[in-house]
């Protein structure tokens, strides 16, 4: 995460003004709260990504009848699930699936919602046209319907299949927002004096509108990380997210649809929740100061 | 303002269209139908399934099927639930009515919570309420609902066992009794509450910018120093003002809150449309699935619909475009 915002950033400094990331850094700084999620968040994935390197996936999802719904113990940090498994190994492990899977749903939405949304704000009229009713129609969907009967219809169905089945539908939202800015930023004197030299369109968009529009696309990248992370997993809660073979928070958290262990058996959901509860607040978090620098505006000072 | 509602209606026509085409074709792409639960069956004679097949019409070319499942589907007729043997619309129209329920008493909860919370954030901005509001405002949007119902259930549903923790009516109860008003009303509070407490953030943010944003316009100012109460000021100048773009965000509220229903439903063992959506997924009940994702998907551009035409109501200058 704190890789990704780097990058991002280095990019900005480059194309923008250098004193720009330099006033959001500030704010960040200044906001506690912020300071605070950025670095349990960079603690939990280093931990995470840390630990699941020296985990053997497959030794946790073995099934161990002898241990079945044992409390937590020093052999099982947080005891064990309905088939015997290490209930800490599966959080590790689900919350590396769920981080990673869902940072990969919003790259590739957000290198599809980006370019929609660049070429329908830049060159409106009939491009725009077209690439805005297949948006309003798509976003008219019941997501959530849709995403679940495409899961069960595919033929295959692996990690990779999932997130291509969850971009398709959640792209739009993106490119709605950048074509709105794009469509506003078109209008101003720096792109007219640019076509009036002469400059060439896929020129004016990369390196004019694009770094214009930048700090909304790292805000928007960083809610809808979060978002996604929380549709991710309430898909594999309900049973139509990531295959069994790759568990997620939400398949921890599913065995609590079982109301025995809802009732009784605290240790196999409530840990998973509570990590999805801190990775989306956490995250949440950030994105709201970043939002808050890059608007000069609601700046604090 | 009429032309722009006929233009938005007719808008509607194709996207009924494209979706109605794009739910049959993912309904017959779902892997088997609801015979093929039978071909493992040693005593189910192949060739009785096939007769069975084209008697059903499964055998004919797609678009043929297409046209005689969109026109019947018109008339409200989405067929025959092969799991539950009767018209698919019998074994929705029960959940239908839970579902609608939920999710006006969701709405209710919604707006009861979201408006005094908004007014009070955004005219006290930056103290200590303002705070409290935006701090909780900031989680709820963070907090995916299914994690929250799933505590809400836990501590009200059955370490305190205040709310019943299943199910939309008492079984011991009768129909049409007063007793029975009161379990059903009952039986929606948890749900309702636990999507309601979510639901509020974006009703909250907005709202709460809309007064701050008014509160310093020269009609307000002007208000002021004709010497109107600071009371009437917001009652009659600043909440007018801000209440237009909530009322037209209901629709796509209602929007949310269809597609929210699965989750919740599920949760709370709420016998409604999306419960019923994910057992007839699960069944291959594929005449259910369609008949619910068909009413969703037509329910969600109606909410759409309606917010835009609200919209462009409040403000003109959507509509020129």
């Amino acid at each position: 995460m704190e890789m990704k915002v780097e990058t991002g950033k280095n990019i900005q400094v480059k194309d923008v003004s250098p004193s720009g990331m330099k006033i959001i850094w500030q704010e960040i700084k200044k906001d506690k709260l912020a300071m605070g999620s950025l670095i349990i968040l960079v603690a939990i994935l280093v931990f995470v990504y840390g630990a699941s390197f020296f985990m053997d996936a497959k030794e946790i999802a073995k099934v161990d009848f002898l241990s079945i719904y044992l409390e937590p113990s020093s052999d099982y940090w947080l005891g064990t699930d309905y088939g015997g498994r290490d209930v800490f190994g599966q959080l590790i492990i689900g919350t590396r699936n769920s981080f990673t899977i869902s940072l990969f749903i919003t790259l590739f939405t957000a290198i599809i919602g980006l370019t929609l949304g660049l070429l329908s704000g830049y060159f409106g009229g009939a491009t725009d046209n077209v690439i805005m009713r297949i948006i309003d129609f798509v976003i008219a969907l019941p997501q959530m319907m849709f995403i679940i009967v495409v899961v069960t219809i595919v033929p295959v169905f692996n990690v990779y299949v999932f997130i291509m089945i969850m971009t398709l539908f959640l792209w739009t939202g993106k490119a709605r927002l950048i074509r709105s800015k794009a469509l506003s930023e078109r209008e101003l004197d720096y792109i007219h004096a640019s076509k009036t030299l002469g400059t060439p369109h896929w020129k004016i968009i990369l390196f004019q509108l694009l770094p214009n529009v930048s700090s909304l696309i790292i805000v928007n990248f960083i809610l809808n990380l979060a978002g996604n992370i929380g549709l991710e997993s309430s898909l594999t809660f309900l049973g139509f997210g990531l295959p069994e073979s790759t568990p997620s928070l939400g398949t921890l958290i599913s065995y609590a649809r079982n109301p025995d262990v809802l009732e009784n058996k605290w240790w196999i959901w409530v840990p998973a929740s509570l990590m999805i509860l801190v990775l989306m607040l956490s995250i949440n978090f950030v994105g709201q100061a970043l939002k808050r620098a890059a608007d000069a505006r609601q700046r604090r000072g | 303002m009429w032309k722009f509602i006929l233009r938005r209606l007719l808008v509607m026509i194709p996207q009924l269209f494209l979706l109605s085409i794009i739910v049959f074709m993912m309904a017959k792409a779902m892997p088997g139908d609801a015979l093929s639960g039978q071909e493992i069956n040693p005593r189910a004679n192949p060739a009785e399934l096939d007769r069975i097949r084209e008697e059903l019409g499964l055998n004919d070319p797609w678009y043929q099927q297409y046209l005689r499942w969109a026109s019947n589907a018109v008339q409200g007729d989405f067929g025959i639930s092969y799991t539950h043997k009767t018209p698919v619309m019998d074994v929705i129209e029960d959940r239908l009515w839970n579902t609608v329920f939920l999710a006006l008493v969701t709405l209710i909860f919604t707006y009861m919570l979201a408006i005094p919370l908004g007014i009070l954030s955004g005219r006290y901005n930056d103290t200590w309420v303002d705070k409290t509001v935006t701090g909780y405002s900031y989680v709820g949007f963070g907090t995916p609902i299914f994690i929250f119902a799933l505590i809400m259930l836990f501590i009200f549903g059955f370490a305190l066992d205040w709310f019943p923790s299943g199910g939309s009516v008492d079984s011991k109860v009768d129909e049409g009794t007063f007793a029975y008003v009161v379990s059903k009303i009952n039986h929606l509070i948890l749900p309702a509450l636990s999507t309601a407490l979510i639901a509020t953030t974006s009703t909250i943010q907005y709202l709460r910018n809309e007064i701050i944003d008014n509160k310093i316009k020269d009609f307000v100012r002007t208000a002021r120093s004709k010497g109107v109460p600071e009371s009437k000021v917001y009652s009659r100048h600043i909440l007018r003002n801000s209440f237009l773009p909530i009322a037209a965000f209901l629709g796509y509220e209602i929007t949310g809150l269809i597609g929210g229903a699965v989750i919740i439903e599920t949760i709370f063992s709420y016998p409604g449309l999306g419960q019923l959506f994910l057992s007839s997924v699960s069944l291959r009940d594929f005449s259910v699935v369609t008949a619910i994702v068909m009413m969703t998907g037509f329910a969600t551009l109606l909410g759409t619909l309606l917010s835009d035409i609200i919209l462009s109501a409040v403000d003109p200058r959507i509509r020129i475009e």
